[in-house]
């Protein structure tokens, strides 16, 4: 797959701290790239390097295969996570302004305009000033500003704070929506909620490293621990337990369930097959429930954080 | 470039629509004449006010005639009654105070011993027209024992007039000096006021930006310099219109006047340098007018190189202004908020305030003196300086190098400037030190 967006080896130093430590990125096209990492990892430094605010003390950003120069600035829309307006400004005239820094003409960025604002239906907050809006509402100018010159990629930075989880959700399709007419996505949250819905990739930046990125899927299957939910009605509860026990790592579970009389958490070990659990318990119990325990994107992203 | 140009568009229109821009364009000027009326009305009205001052003349040396009532002073004889009495009368009837001329005829010990009693400090200006009355007497009745008589004094009291002239010969007045000194000290003055109140606009525009927030979203379209630039030019050209629309106002406000009080313009060219002047310059002027030459003056006024003025201003107005207002973009990037800006004001505040007072102190005595040259070059001060002394006559060869000077310096601080802007805008929280700033150049 094409990527759009590849940072080699980028090093970025603030004095004596180092910010990046030989990070690389490859963002697939048409993919909604998840940017993860605490609070201080190096996330909004790597952000903004993409987005030509600073430069990189060493190594290269492309941007569909070309080197990253001013002229991209046009291919990029930016929500950052400190965001605002200027208070005193007009919501139009503010748009119109905002729209023309990034190289639209004023025609084409009031037609633009006049159809985001028909979508989200606040036209009549034209002639409105800034100041006169609430915080959900200038968040949706910001989100217009942001997507209205159409840039091949778009890079949020948690988007939707902010939002009431009706507004959420309206972001949350528009977003998909572009990515469908082929727009290429990097998004940054804490919010894992919202990667695990969203993102088809991630990347995990720690204390200035890339720890950690791939395939969302794939990324799960390197975290599996092969742990198995398993529900089942057993006539002696006590004489399986310590069956299982002596061949597998168990614990006690807890879901849901109307049949079940002993719930648990078993762990196979590596290279073993979940069928041999599964014969295992056949011959001993009846089974009504067997899941198994995929990694959230929190777990990953906890485990990966005190790992390191 | 174009982004360029939109946010100089939008720095000038976000200045220009701004109510106190408005308001201070179109009403300073109104407050500025407002108050000349006003402190002219005033001092009127205390002058209106009539203080008698009664005096007992022990030695019999003084007469009505050495007491003459003059402006705003009324004498009254009351000898008759005596110290004593008379101090009754002057508390009783209010009068301001009371002069004691005791009863002696040595001429030498009466100087000494004359005494004024008064409820209040008497000003300097009675005071003086006092001694000045009994100074005048005395010394004519000494000289009158050395033989002297009125007559031959009157004679020997010679008043020198010299004429002013330049090389080419045409005739100056004394007055023209002191025009010359309103005119530069008001332009320099002028300019200190508008880098001062234009960089501290550029500085809070700088601070809006990061409080909103909305600095990041910005310059993830533009360059950093562009839009510190930007913002630097935007408000040039604010501040440029509002010296269109007072000149046009002055013009317009001239005319109505004129037309209004059908004063001939000749008059109120000479009416203005009038209020400034002290009693003695006044009485010179009156002279000069008696002797007609006030035309003379008018026509000095529009032989000073006013066009000379008029494009030196704007030209070190714009170069002082950008010079500043880079120094206070830079802080504006580099604090939160307004208040946090104290620390990095004073450095700003000293080569301003240093420029205006060499200018008064060394400008007014010595226009081509060593400093008053010096901190016309000097590109911190230049502005205020130099304006200061092109009334004087300044040649053009040192207004182009002082000119040089200037933009080059305004160059290298603007390169140090945008430094400190590229980072201070992105960083918030911390109160930056001197030492953090300098960390920030290297970034």
């Amino acid at each position: 797959m094409d990527n759009l967006l590849v940072a080699e080896n980028i090093i970025k130093n603030y004095g004596d701290y180092r910010a990046l430590n030989d990070v690389s990125l490859a963002v697939p096209k048409g993919s909604v790239f998840g940017l993860l990492g605490p609070n201080g990892a190096g996330k909004t430094s790597l952000i903004r390097i993409i987005n030509q605010i600073t430069l990189p003390d060493q190594g290269t950003v492309y941007l569909d295969n070309e080197k990253l120069e001013p002229k991209h600035i046009q291919d990029i829309g930016y929500l950052p996570e400190e965001r605002g307006l200027y208070k005193s400004m007009k919501v139009g005239e503010q748009a119109l302004y905002l729209a023309q820094l990034k190289g639209l003409s004023k025609k084409e960025a009031k037609a633009r305009l006049e159809y985001w604002f028909d979508k989200f239906d606040i036209s009549d907050w034209w002639g409105k000033k800034v100041q006169e809006l609430s915080k959900g509402m200038a968040q949706k100018v910001q989100f217009i500003v942001t997507v209205m010159h159409r840039p091949k990629l778009l890079i949020f930075d948690e988007p939707f704070s902010g939002f009431d989880p009706v507004n959420a959700n309206l972001i949350k399709d528009e977003i998909l929506q572009l990515r469908d007419e082929g727009a290429t996505i990097i998004f940054s949250t804490h919010r894992m909620e919202s990667v695990e819905e969203l993102c088809d990739h991630i990347a995990l930046i720690h204390k200035s490293n890339k720890i950690l990125d791939g395939k969302l899927i794939d990324v799960k299957k390197q975290f599996r621990t092969n742990t198995f939910e398993v529900g089942i009605h057993a006539v002696d509860t006590n004489s399986v337990r310590r069956e299982l026990e002596d061949k597998f790592k168990i614990s006690d579970a807890n879901f849901n369930s109307i049949y079940d009389n002993l719930k648990l958490n078993i762990q196979i070990p590596k290279g073993t097959s979940p069928n041999e659990l599964l014969q295992f318990l056949t011959s001993r119990a009846e089974i009504s429930h067997f899941v198994e325990m995929i990694p959230s994107v929190n777990d990953i992203f906890i485990q990966s954080v005190e790992n390191n | 470039m174009s982004n360029l140009k939109l946010i100089i568009k939008r720095e000038f229109n976000a200045k220009v629509r701004n109510k106190s821009f408005i308001i201070m364009t179109f009403l300073s000027p109104l407050l500025m004449v407002g108050m000349g009326f006003l402190i002219f009305f005033l001092s009127k009205v205390n002058n209106d006010k009539i203080k008698t001052i009664a005096y007992v003349d022990g030695s019999a040396y003084f007469t009505k005639e050495d007491f003459k009532d003059v402006g705003g002073i009324q004498y009254k004889d009351l000898t008759a009654l005596g110290a004593e009495e008379a101090e009754k009368i002057t508390e009783k009837d209010g009068y301001y105070g009371l002069l004691v001329i005791p009863e002696t005829k040595d001429i030498d010990k009466l100087a000494k011993n004359i005494e004024f009693h008064s409820d209040d400090t008497p000003s300097v200006n009675i005071l003086e027209n006092i001694e000045d009355v009994i100074e005048k007497n005395l010394r004519t009745r000494k000289l009158e024992e050395f033989g002297i008589n009125k007559e031959e004094l009157s004679q020997a009291n010679i008043r020198a007039d010299i004429k002013l002239s330049n090389y080419s010969g045409e005739k100056t007045s004394k007055i023209i000096g002191l025009i010359k000194t309103v005119i530069g000290m008001g332009a320099g003055y002028l300019i200190m006021m508008f880098i001062i109140v234009y960089g501290a606009s550029v500085m809070r525009s700088v601070i809006e930006e990061k409080t909103s927030r909305i600095i990041e979203v910005i310059i993830s379209s533009v360059r950093p310099f562009h839009l510190m630039l930007g913002k630097i030019v935007g408000n040039a050209f604010a501040g440029l219109l509002q010296f269109a629309i007072w000149g046009v106002l002055i013009a317009i406000f001239g005319f109505v006047f004129t037309l209004v009080l059908g004063v001939d313009s000749s008059e109120l060219a000479t009416q203005t340098p009038q209020m400034q002047m002290g009693a003695e310059q006044l009485e010179a002027m009156k002279e000069m007018q008696s002797q007609g030459k006030i035309e003379q003056v008018v026509i000095e006024f529009f032989q000073l190189p006013l066009l000379k003025i008029g494009i030196m201003f704007i030209l070190y107005f714009l170069g002082g202004y950008l010079l500043y207002s880079s120094i206070y973009a830079a802080i504006g990037a580099a604090v939160d908020n307004e208040t946090d800006t104290q620390q990095f004001m004073l450095p700003v505040m000293i080569p301003l305030m240093l420029a205006v007072y060499v200018g008064f102190a060394s400008v007014i005595s010595d226009p081509d003196g060593p400093i008053a040259v010096a901190f016309s070059y000097i590109p911190l001060t230049s502005p205020i300086v130099m304006l200061m002394r092109i009334p004087f006559g300044v040649s053009w060869g040192e207004l182009v190098i002082s000119l040089v000077l200037l933009l080059l310096t305004f160059l290298g601080i603007v390169w140090f400037a945008a430094k400190i802007y590229r980072v201070g805008i992105l960083m918030y929280g911390k109160k930056p030190t001197y030492k953090d700033l300098w960390k920030w150049l290297k970034y």
